[in-house]
């Protein structure tokens, strides 16, 4: 059973196509990591896919429902939420308060919404910032922020955004486990990141971009021995 | 990164798709409207046509002397982004500085007013460098519009308490008026216009032809990419603001001879320009200049059929149209 | 479908845990007990010259909590709150003027209608993404409007205003009573403590910690689902009806109110200094601000009405009042930030 399809997704800016013709179909609970080089339009696609921008062709269909120009708020409340490369926590809030935010969308009053939002931010080992100001996070907390904050929606497809990016390498194996084991339990995932150990060790399948259009769709380990993708797209370190 | 950019730039870029002739259709429509409406009036506006043409050349005046006001506010409000409002304040500090001098030390009041010049390019530097420059930068611009508002109340009430509340006269130098179609134009007011025309003109020419010129266009387009290559972007923050008050003392003294002066006396100008500076485009010296005159004729010519200051509403309503549909102003290409 | 996070320890795992202890609301009720007591007494320790300073400072509070609620919780920052206090002014005064409806009921209208307004100017101006320095001039300009077009139509006697009339007699119900009644500051009072209830109960509920992470990042708040748009317009509809009860009391205690006095620029004005001085998107900066600007020009007044000798050149000059609150305002801006309140309550946290 298909939860997400996108059918011929494009997306131009004044003669610019960031993205171009992308067509996939995301099983349930499948795990499909996205890579490319900058400049492919994998954040782009997630911005189309979540409503954040409104596509110029195609369609998307979530979980039966063809949501193709739906407000991003409305994507998230249907269980289609993403998190972002650049953080952006609410500064102004404590780090249980930016989840509990996140939370409310399920509780209506304050006291399970926090309750939840601690919950949560256990699941992801945030326990040393709970009532830090989120502003005070380093970059690591933060990365683990934007993830408990979209978990805490409870979705059922989340889109990740480099969330291993500006770790530093000892933080990446607890993130990288953490996301195995949300898998596990039955969370679907698209998975754009640049560090190709994490990429393998955790996707199904692989979606590799380049310019905007599909260039590859398949099995990752078979990927990475195509000598020509890997080259161009996944940088020559991996060749 | 760079998809980023890509999202950023899509409204400027769809902008400039269009660009070329259609970037000139609206100011050209502005000013091919103006005179329609006018002949409408003219003709089927069901009014005494001495009438008409008294309130348009009162419109035209009235709408150099905006102009003049609003020139250095299209200045402040576009490269630095600050809501200046405290330039109607500014404006009567200006006025109140030429009063001073013209009344302590007897100099003419278009003497005075070259005096006063510098004098304000002075306070403006100060208050931009000393006072605004450190939210500017950090882009906090509720934060410059609460300071300007402190300062707009504390220059009126500092006047208040030098000068008192009563209305004070500038002696002017030239009395008389110019008759033209059975209208009348006095000199004063006709000065002030063409104050304003050489005011535009100068500025014009220095933010185009000089090299300060350019560093202040460099800081409004880009003030990080500004201050990489060199410029002390602190610095021209500062004289832009100092200019931006030049212009209004400028406006001050042309203004002297026709007003009543009361700490007060700029006020109702601080909004007036702002309808202007957003109706002509952020730091479009020419669409302050059109902006002004519109605005001018629509208030004079609009109290034909609005008697009092019903004119005023639909000066108002031009301006929560511009804002609401057409930010950028007539002569504004991007936001 | 199986959800992800939806493991059964979830939602226990944390029933009493220390980390969850929320005391910021009940914190914040005890305060408003204190102050409810304070504000009751008021009246029989206060001499009765200063009832009328009470009040100002109370109309100020009033107008500063609920401009806090748009501008400071919901960072919209309006420039025209005079456009609401207006129409709550002179809905009051229209309707006890000409049908001698009871206040109570006008300031309800009043309070009604001004949330329509406010709804209507936030919602154009937020369609067409105004935000910032424009959203601020575009309510400024909708503020002014308002007032040339009473100052034009009859039926709202044009710069006239309104004069109440004066029934003779005490009625609560016409919420009249004789001069100098303790009625006159607790009733605002009483208005300003139920005020201050609901905006702590808003602040930590749903929709207000919804309004405040989109104030924070209204990208990031709506990926989390929320609708941005009505949640600020619900914050602008509290602050707009707010605002309107203070201009219906202030039309009922002064029993006259004119276009400036109601739809004036500096009624947006003393609407936002209380809130900037005491502490913008705090509880309690807007009431610190108001106990600061209320009393000062009386306070200035009375100093400069027998001056002491070194300042003896300002016997009777005008204006030193708000050239002093003027200075104030710039000094906070620039160096406190948060305001009085809010760089207090920082300092006291760490």
């Amino acid at each position: 059973m298909s939860l997400l399809q996108v059918e011929g997704l494009t997306k131009r800016f004044s003669g610019l196509t960031a993205v171009d013709d992308i067509n996939i179909t995301v099983a349930d609970k499948e795990f499909l990591g996205i890579v490319g080089p900058n400049g492919a339009g994998k954040t782009t696609l997630f911005s189309l896919i979540s409503g954040q921008l409104p596509p110029t062709h195609g369609r998307i269909v979530f979980d039966g429902v063809d949501i193709t120009g739906w407000p991003a708020d409305k994507v998230a409340s249907a269980g289609l939420v993403r998190t972002f490369q650049l953080m952006r926590p609410f500064e102004s809030m404590t780090a249980l308060e930016n989840v509990a935010v996140a939370s409310h969308h399920r509780f209506r009053s304050r006291r399970d919404a926090r309750r939840h939002a601690l919950a949560v931010i256990e699941r992801v080992q945030l326990d040393r910032y709970v009532n830090a100001p989120a502003g005070s996070l380093p970059t690591a907390g933060l990365k683990r922020l934007e993830l408990a904050r979209a978990l805490a929606l409870e979705p059922k497809l989340l889109l990740l955004d480099e969330v291993l990016a500006g770790l530093v390498p000892a933080d990446r194996a607890p993130m990288i486990e953490l996301l195995g084991d949300l898998h596990a339990d039955g969370l679907t995932v698209l998975f754009i990141e640049h560090i190709m150990a994490a990429v393998l060790a955790l996707s199904e399948r692989l979606l590799v971009m380049h310019e905007g259009a599909q260039l590859a769709l398949g099995n990752p380990h078979e990927m990475t021995q195509d000598r020509a993708v890997v080259e161009a797209y996944l940088g020559e370190d991996y060749a | 990164m760079q998809e980023r950019t890509w999202a950023a730039s899509e409204a400027p870029d769809s902008d400039a798709a269009v660009g070329g002739i259609e970037k000139y259709r609206l100011p050209l429509a502005v000013a091919a409207a103006v005179p329609v409406v006018l002949v409408l009036i003219y003709t089927v506006g069901d009014k005494d046509t001495g009438l008409v043409t008294q309130s348009v050349v009162t419109g035209l005046l009235l709408g150099g002397v905006y102009a003049l006001v609003s020139i250095g506010l299209t200045l402040i409000f576009g490269v630095l982004g600050v809501i200046n409002f405290a330039h109607g304040a500014m404006l009567s500090l200006s006025m109140f500085l030429v009063f001073w001098l013209t009344s302590t030390l007897g100099l003419p009041v278009y003497l005075a007013t070259v005096v006063a010049v510098p004098l304000m390019l002075g306070f403006g530097f100060v208050v931009q460098g000393g006072l605004l420059n450190r939210l500017t930068v950090s882009g906090n611009h509720e934060g410059s519009l609460l300071v300007t508002l402190g300062l707009s109340l504390l220059i009126t009430n500092v006047l208040l308490m030098i000068f008192g509340g009563r209305p004070l006269s500038v002696p002017g130098s030239l009395e008389g008026a110019w008759r033209v179609f059975g209208a009348i134009a006095s000199y004063e007011r006709l000065i002030a216009f063409g104050g304003a025309l050489l005011v535009a003109l100068a500025l014009t020419l220095v933010l185009n032809k000089t090299s300060f010129g350019m560093c202040i266009r460099a800081v409004s387009a880009n003030s990080q990419g500004a201050a990489l290559v060199g410029v002390n972007v602190g610095r021209v923050y500062a004289l832009t603001f100092g200019i931006g008050s030049a212009c209004v003392a400028v406006a001050g003294g042309l203004l002297a001879p026709f007003l009543s002066l009361t700490p007060t006396v700029g006020e109702e100008f601080t909004i007036l320009a702002f309808v202007i500076v957003v109706l002509g485009g952020l730091g479009s010296v020419v669409g302050a200049m059109v902006g002004g005159i519109v605005i001018g004729l629509v208030q004079t010519v609009g109290a034909l059929y609005l008697p009092g200051t019903g004119s005023l509403i639909l000066v108002f309503a031009v301006f929560v149209i511009v804002l609401l549909f057409r930010p950028q102003g007539i002569f504004g290409v991007t936001r | 479908m199986t959800r992800a996070v939806e493991r059964p320890q979830d939602s226990v795992a944390a029933a009493d845990d220390p980390r969850l202890k929320d005391n910021e609301t009940r914190n914040a009720f005890v305060t408003l007990g204190v102050l409810a007591i304070v504000l009751a007494v008021l009246p029989f320790v206060l001499n009765e010259r200063f009832e009328s300073i009470a009040v100002l400072t109370l109309i100020f509070a009033l107008m500063a909590v609920a401009w806090n609620l748009m501008s400071g919780f919901g960072g919209l920052f309006s420039f025209g709150h005079a456009a609401f206090f207006g129409i709550g002014a002179y809905v009051d005064a229209y309707l006890v003027v000409e049908y001698g409806i009871s206040p109570w009921i006008a300031m309800l209208l009043g309070a009604a209608l001004a949330t329509l307004v406010g709804i209507a100017i936030a919602f154009l101006c937020l369609r067409y993404q105004l935000a910032g320095a424009y959203f601020a001039l575009a309510t400024f300009a909708f503020a002014q409007m308002f007032l040339l077009l009473v100052q034009n139509l009859e039926f709202l006697h044009k710069t006239e205003g309104f004069n109440l009339p004066i029934l003779g007699g005490e009625s609560f119900w016409m919420l009249q009573f004789r001069q100098g009644s303790d009625l006159y500051i607790w009733i605002p009072a009483a208005i300003l403590v139920l005020a201050l209830a609901g905006v702590i109960l808003y602040v930590h509920s749903r929709p207000g910690q919804f309004v405040q992470a989109v104030r924070d990042d209204a990208v990031a708040a709506a990926s989390l689902g929320i609708n941005v748009m009505r949640t600020k317009l619900i914050a602008v509809g509290l602050s707009c009806a707010l605002t309107a009860v203070a201009g219906a009391f202030y039309t009922q205690y002064y029993f006259f109110v004119g276009p400036q006095q109601a739809f004036g620029a500096q009624v947006s004005i003393e609407a936002i200094i209380p809130a900037v001085i005491g502490g913008i998107g705090t509880i309690w900066g807007p009431l610190v601000g108001a106990l600061i600007v209320g009393p000062l020009a009386e306070l200035i007044d009375s100093v400069l009405r027998d001056p002491p000798a070194f300042i003896g050149f300002l016997q009777g000059v005008a204006g030193l009042d708000v050239a002093i609150y003027a200075a104030l305002l710039i000094v906070i801006v620039l160096f406190m930030p948060k305001g009085i309140y809010g760089t207090l309550k920082e300092r006291w946290r760490r």
